[in-house]
């Protein structure tokens, strides 16, 4: 081939390549909106919040609310509840992380880590079982504190047999994680907005 | 060839021939004051839109909805962008209706950024009551929905014109004492003579604005047409929330389709060279 | 269908499956051997753009649809909604509202150009009468559509043109009934208009496909009008066209990008920004741009009937041309007369466009009958005798002759090289 038609058909082909390669990145930025739509839109993210008012809970009760479309336990803890959570020591725990969205990650799955500003006495999680999202029932499964007039305390997730403690961890069954702690905060001592 | 170019131009004809239809019964058309955001390179001027915020609350909003917003809308990027801080307390300036609560009633509770502006009244019916049979239209959408004036080429020019035509009707009336007596005799009970209202010369809504009604802020002088401009443009923002990324979206997408229309231009040149 | 693919499969799955299913050979030879008259000009590239316009409106179409909410008390609100929170939302809303008028400006160029080369003729007749259902499914689809936002437009032209059908004698009331679901438009109404306008680009998909196999059982027609000869008359689809295609797509692209991004509401309504009201009418009640000139013809008519008639006409008489036009000569270039009454036709039409965004009143009435008249007697009357009448021009013997003539317009031989 002479130089002068090997020259031609480099550039050609530059030419050619060139070009697709610039109508394959438009295809490409062109196709990001259309998946990205399908992403949570502003009014989802825009984090509805709830106010809860603790003060009707009386002991030993507890409320489900909705938040963002699932339920949370509002439990208002005995005190006998409170220290059974405390007697567990993690090592024992399947989970060890504490799974409160008002702490750091890697904090462990103490008691106190299990509630904000150390207000133990109102327990608050998502009632969404961590193996496969159904709503676990309270007062129910086998670390519940046993007293006087029944069981308090506990959760038992009747889909698949998980077991969660007074403090909402999980201690036997399929489910990998303890209940979650939503973000809240106390607006009194007995108001909370969750989210 | 010019046979067919003229095709093309019938063609373009058609689409462009229809943009509207007559103007409205004798509306006048809108004065044809000029915005920041005006053409293709146009931006919303923040401090205008955070004044037009604080007219739409001090005087609209007191009969006017706009359902469509929410207030956490007047902090995100291109329009008023107050801070996170000031919508919180913003929104907490309305109240917004909640409920059922457990005993199952409906109550009130101060505005969250997540909610939308309140409406005044609870539903059409109540609005006409309280303002003599009108009804003051929601204003999310209002300068989308009223042309300021008409015609093909002039709307394709110079826009449609909604922000101009709540501008004029804002400070296009002419006071009942300055009426000829024609009019006067002919002045429906309760109503205005403005000559820019889209329905008809009579418009129920008293003139709402006078001079110094509200307070700037930033200490610019709130004259009647300062206050009609300041709104109109907070209210074009409230109905084009994204106008802004609309066009700098639309500058990238011209700029990268017309680089590859010019590689495919030649692509088409160098595979077709061979034939001639 | 003539193979027109010389493809060899070279590997081992690649055999497998083509006596499985040759549709790696029908694709070779159907878009990318496929012979194509050498000399088609940009009038020839509209069909492509319609076709990525179907596309563009069926992605955006469907992405809407997860958004959207086909009930009267939310439909114009979930619009708002796409336009504020959804992700892209307004663009996306903005690509399928201004798709649709970008899809109607390219087929009516694409249905001139037919009209304008004989494109109608024998042996396409089939071809060209697939077309006009196409148009006519467009039609319709846009109809649909355009109620959806649930705007005081898409109320109120809803239920002036459903109130149509109610002209037609006997069973006109029933019909409207039927079709609106109860006494007027109301939410049943949004509700299979909101199906219907889902299925139908579905439908259309169909018909393309026919449309394109019909179009390659002849294999295209060419600005001469000559039918190819020989293999000297023809080019591969690929690269010659289909390179030709992309860049008249990305132009017509750019047009499309102007609209959607520059002036998104020119080509609607304002008032369509104003929730339906069944109790208040607006002012002027106005199809959009793609429909006025049959508005036109409709408001023409002084008799509701009557109107209905001439409007589902206008458009119904497209399937007769390839018989009303009596010439045997396809292409406008070769018909100086035909040429000329197919220019002012085409004025005509652009005309009762115009006629039609105006109120029914004084001149505009006046000449809108005088142009419903012209319309008519264009295709009953001027067509019919055109063909018997005039003399063409003397054709070129074929497709590459014309070509080389046209190259060397000077010379008459060509130089040996």
């Amino acid at each position: 081939m002479s130089t002068a038609e090997h020259a031609d058909s480099s550039r050609r082909d530059f030419l050619y390549i060139a070009t697709g390669a610039v109508g394959a990145v438009g295809a490409a930025l062109t196709v990001w909106p259309f998946i990205n739509q399908m992403n949570p839109d502003a009014s989802v993210l825009a984090l509805a919040s709830v106010e809860v008012d603790l003060a009707p809970i009386a002991e030993g009760q507890e409320i489900t609310i909705k938040w963002r479309g699932n339920p949370v336990f509002v439990r208002h803890r005995l005190a006998a509840e409170i220290e059974a959570a405390k007697a567990v020591a993690i090592a024992d725990l399947p989970d060890p992380l504490a799974r409160n969205a008002n702490l750091p990650d890697s904090d462990q799955a103490t008691d106190v880590n299990r509630v904000v500003g150390g207000k133990e006495q109102f327990l608050i999680m998502m009632g969404v079982c961590t193996h496969l999202g159904c709503v676990p029932l309270p007062n129910e499964g086998d670390y519940a504190v046993v007293e006087g007039n029944g069981k308090h305390g506990g959760w038992f997730c009747p889909c698949h047999g998980s077991h969660y403690d007074t403090a909402g961890r999980i201690r036997k069954g399929p489910a990998p994680q303890n209940l979650a702690v939503p973000q809240y905060a106390y607006l009194s001592d007995s108001k909370i907005r969750i989210g | 060839m010019n046979m067919l170019k003229t095709l093309a131009i019938a063609a373009a004809g058609l689409a462009l021939s229809f943009g509207a239809a007559q103007a409205a019964e004798g509306q006048m058309p809108a004065k044809g004051i000029s915005y920041s955001f005006e053409g293709p390179f146009g931006v919303f001027d923040e401090g205008q839109l955070q004044r037009g915020y604080k007219v739409y609350k001090e005087v609209c909003s007191a009969c006017h909805s706009m359902q469509y917003v929410y207030f956490r809308n007047l902090a995100q990027p291109g329009g008023p962008s107050f801070s996170e801080e000031q919508v919180k307390a913003l929104a907490a300036t309305f109240t917004v209706q909640d409920g059922p609560n457990e005993e199952g009633e409906m109550f009130e509770r101060p505005g969250l950024p997540s909610d939308r502006f309140p409406s005044p009244f609870p539903n059409e019916q109540a609005a006409r009551a309280a303002n003599g049979g009108a009804y003051p239209s929601d204003l999310s959408l209002i300068t989308k929905a009223r042309p300021g004036w008409y015609g093909t080429f002039n709307q394709l020019v110079n826009g449609i014109g909604g922000p101009q035509y709540v501008y004029s009707v804002l400070t296009g009336y002419t006071p009942d004492e300055e009426l000829s007596e024609e009019l006067k005799k002919e002045q429906p009970e309760g109503k205005h003579y403005n000559p820019y209202f889209a329905n008809g010369h009579w418009i129920g809504m008293p003139p709402p604005l006078t001079d110094d009604q509200v307070t700037y802020d930033d200490g610019t002088k709130a004259t009647v047409d300062q206050m009609a401009r300041d709104v109109s443009a907070f209210l074009a923002w409230t109905a084009e929330p994204k106008m802004e990324e609309r066009k700098r979206t639309g500058f990238m997408v011209m700029i990268y389709l017309g680089i590859l229309a010019l590689m495919l231009y030649l692509v088409k040149k160098r595979i077709w060279s061979k034939v001639h | 269908m003539s193979g027109h693919s010389n493809y060899q499969p070279t590997s081992a799955f690649g055999k497998w499956m083509h006596e499985r299913l040759p549709i790696v050979e029908m694709m070779k030879g159907q878009v990318l051997d496929f012979p194509t008259p050498r000399n088609l000009n940009y009038w020839y590239t509209f069909g492509g753009i319609l076709a990525v316009m179907l596309v563009v409106q069926i992605v955006t179409g469907v992405v809407l649809v997860m958004h959207y909410t086909p009930h009267v008390d939310y439909a114009f609100a979930s619009v708002e909604h796409i336009m504020r929170d959804v992700n892209s939302g307004w663009m996306i809303r903005y690509m399928h509202a201004n798709g649709a008028s970008m899809f109607f400006i390219a087929v009516y160029i694409h249905m001139f150009r037919g009209m304008y080369y004989g494109s109608y003729k024998a042996p396409r007749e089939v071809l060209w009468m697939i077309g006009v259902l196409i148009y006519l499914v467009m039609m319709a689809t846009a109809f649909m559509g355009y109620v959806l936002p649930w705007g005081q437009m898409s109320f109120w032209g809803a239920k002036v043109i459903t109130n149509l059908f109610s002209a037609i004698p006997f069973v006109g009331d029933s019909i409207t009934t039927l079709l609106w679901g109860g006494y007027s438009v109301d939410n049943p109404t949004l509700n299979r208009f909101f199906s219907l306008h889902y299925l139908l680009p579905f439908v259309l998909a169909a018909l393309v496909v026919l449309h394109i196999w019909a179009l390659h059982v002849p294999g295209n027609n060419n600005p001469t009008g000559v039918s190819v000869k020989s293999s000297q008359d023809t080019l591969p689809f690929h690269p010659y066209y289909t390179m030709k295609d992309a860049f008249a797509i990305v132009v017509f692209l750019m047009f499309y990008a102007a609209w959607v991004f520059f002036a998104p509401n020119y080509l609607g309504h304002a008032i369509n920004y104003q929730e339906a009201n069944p109790l208040v009418t607006p002012a002027h009640i106005v199809p959009e741009w793609y429909y006025l000139p049959f508005y036109a013809i409709l408001r023409a008519v002084p008799d509701k009937l009557g109107g209905v008639i001439a409007m589902f006409g206008s458009i119904l008489i497209l399937f007769a041309l390839p018989w009303l036009d009596t010439s045997k000569v396809r292409s406008g270039n070769y018909r100086p007369l035909f040429k000329g009454f197919f220019w002012i036709f085409a004025i005509v039409c652009v005309a009762l466009g115009y006629l039609g965004s105006k109120p029914a009143e004084g001149l505009y009435v006046v000449f809108s009958r005088i142009l419903t008249v012209y319309y008519f007697a264009h295709f009953l009357v001027i067509l019919p005798l055109l063909g018997l009448l005039e003399t063409p021009k003397p054709l070129p013997s074929s497709i590459s002759d014309d070509v080389l003539a046209r190259k060397r317009p000077a010379t008459a031989a060509v130089p040996a090289e």
